[in-house]
């Protein structure tokens, strides 16, 4: 589902963030991406929403390579990838509801079935009556799973999510881990960019570990979960 | 892929979210809403005042009257004759024989000079034919023969022709029929840098709400639509105003018209602006203002393209 062979990644400023990442992964797994601060994970991330083209290397999302896909193509490229980013990106001047409902509103989904749902992604995340405040009116923590209701809403075929427990306490974290392996449990294709390890080792999934923009390795560590195909 | 109900509540829901925000920031918006409609409303008072100036003078306009001088001292028979032969020719409508005798009358009684005139022995005045042509005989060229041969006789002293004022006036006319329309032009071009300008800010303001919102696969002309039902509605606003500052400007201005209009002997009415004109301006200012929102939309929004 997700495939990268050989990537680097160089920006503007010749930093050169990742220097030949290859892994693969399978069509409804879940893997973590973990390393220190500033290996590149946030940029594997962007590779894979195309907020960012490779400098090399080939970068593969649900058989699309992204290195030569056309502009016009790209919203609905994103629209099969739902992306909880580190600093959430909500719009602060829109109350929680537009915010979530936003993915739905881009893809055309009537009107009438917007509230359910709205309602459904909220649920999820432990939000539900927190549709009419502002962003600003919740905690942190709040905000960062206002940001994950809304990258799943759309029901994507892939999943990514850079650093989503990063301000939670462990109770929240662990429950918000368990909103993205219920996903995966229903055949989402799930990576998770985080700094947590003692999370990586309890939900015992597949890890990818980079070091210096390269992979150093590939701890699996997986004990085997419903609806988990092998790579 | 999307349906056509859809598609329709898109629409629906970017104009009311244009309304919305206009409304949301009324000091702004009248400010925008008010430079469009002084832009719009020139050329449109512009062209009443042609239209006007056109329907005042079309009847003596359009009849273009010859008058001919005898010299003093011609037999009034022999200008009865002249009169006759001229009526002859094909090119003329009527010849009307203005007496000497009757001219000096007339001008006795309007002028208030009586007395002076009698202390002149000799009527100063000359036998006069009025000879208007033929409806279809007056293009320059006829005119201009029929004058020729006019003047051929040898007892005329004079052939006038009132068509040189005419020209003159038509003239006059056209000079401001262009100048409308260069005015047009240029202030059209004026309120699409106006929309066009106030778009791109708008634009710059949101640029975090556009940037998510491609983010989570809005495409660019979702994005786009808003503005440019912002942009229609200024236009129309715009051009509302225009309309109104134009219907102010007449409501005041006729009563003054008609006044100088009856101390010329004139029933002459002010026309105000037409309806299809008032159509033609409000659907030209919403499609300015949507076009001045499309410029800007266009340069802008391929420039912000979401960074994580
Ligand atoms: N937009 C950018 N322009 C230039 N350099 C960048 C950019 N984004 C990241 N980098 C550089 O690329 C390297 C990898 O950054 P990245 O954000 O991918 O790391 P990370 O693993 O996500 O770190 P963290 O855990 O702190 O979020 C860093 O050295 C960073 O300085
Ligand atoms: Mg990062």
């Amino acid at each position: 589902m997700i495939r990268f062979e050989r990537v680097a990644k160089r920006y503007p400023n010749g930093r050169e963030a990742i220097a030949g990442v290859s892994f693969d992964v399978a069509r409804g797994e879940m893997v973590f991406l973990t390393g220190r601060s500033g290996a590149g994970k946030s940029t594997v991330l962007k590779l894979i929403a195309l907020l960012e083209r490779p400098t090399r290397g080939v970068v593969t999302v649900n058989g699309q390579s992204t290195g030569p896909l056309p502009a016009r193509k790209i919203p609905a490229f994103r629209r099969q990838i739902g992306v909880v980013f580190q600093d959430h990106k909500l719009l602060v001047d829109r109350p929680v509801f537009d915010n979530v409902a936003l993915p739905l509103v881009v893809a055309g989904t009537p009107l009438r079935e917007l509230d359910k749902r709205v309602r459904a992604a909220l649920d999820q995340v432990g939000l539900l009556g927190k549709e009419r405040l502002l962003p600003l009116e919740l905690s942190i923590g709040e905000q960062q799973r206002v940001g994950i209701a809304r990258a799943v809403i759309s029901r994507p075929a892939v999943l990514i999510a850079d650093e989503p427990t990063g301000n939670l306490d462990p109770e929240l974290a662990l429950e918000v881990m368990n909103v993205f392996r219920r996903f995966q449990e229903v055949g989402t294709t799930v990576m998770v960019a985080t700094h947590d390890m003692h999370l990586v080792r309890e939900f015992g999934k597949r890890e990818i570990v980079l070091e210096g923009g390269h992979v150093r390795g590939v701890e699996d560590v997986r004990v085997p979960t419903v609806g988990a195909a092998a790579p | 892929m999307i349906g056509p109900v859809t598609w329709f509540t898109r629409h629906v829901q970017a104009a009311l979210g244009a309304t919305g925000r206009l409304a949301r920031a009324p000091l702004a918006t009248l400010f925008t809403v008010g430079v469009i409609g002084l832009a719009l409303a020139m050329p449109l008072g512009l062209k009443l005042f042609v239209d006007n100036a056109r329907a005042a003078t079309g009847d003596f306009a359009n009849a273009v009257d010859l008058s001919v001088y005898f010299k003093i001292g011609t037999p009034l028979e022999k200008v009865q004759q002249l009169a006759e032969r001229a009526r002859a020719r094909s090119a003329v409508a009527t010849v009307t024989v203005i007496p000497a005798d009757a001219a000096l009358a007339e001008f006795r009684q309007y002028s208030g000079f009586g007395a002076a005139l009698d202390a002149i022995a000799d009527n100063p005045l000359p036998h006069v034919l009025g000879v208007r042509p033929q409806a279809g005989a007056d293009t320059p060229a006829e005119l201009a023969k029929l004058r020729e041969y006019l003047a051929s006789w040898p007892e005329v002293e004079l052939v006038q022709m009132d068509i040189e004022w005419v020209n003159r006036f038509n003239a006059i006319l056209d000079v401001l029929r262009r100048a409308l329309l260069i005015a047009a032009l240029v202030l059209a071009v004026g309120v699409l840098a106006v929309v066009g300008n106030t778009i791109r800010l708008e634009i710059q303001n949101r640029r975090a709400e556009i940037e998510v919102t491609k983010l989570v696969g809005g495409t660019n002309a979702f994005v786009r639509r808003p503005f440019l039902y912002t942009g229609a509605l200024y236009g129309l606003l715009g051009a509302l105003l225009a309309a109104a500052i134009v219907f102010a400007a007449t409501s005041v201005i006729a009563p003054a018209v008609a006044d100088l209009a009856a101390a010329y002997g004139s029933r002459f009415e002010m026309l105000g602006a037409s309806r299809i004109d008032t159509l033609r301006l409000i659907g030209g200012g919403a499609a300015l203002g949507w076009l001045g929102a499309w410029m800007a939309a266009a340069r802008q929004l391929v420039r912000i393209e979401p960074r994580a």
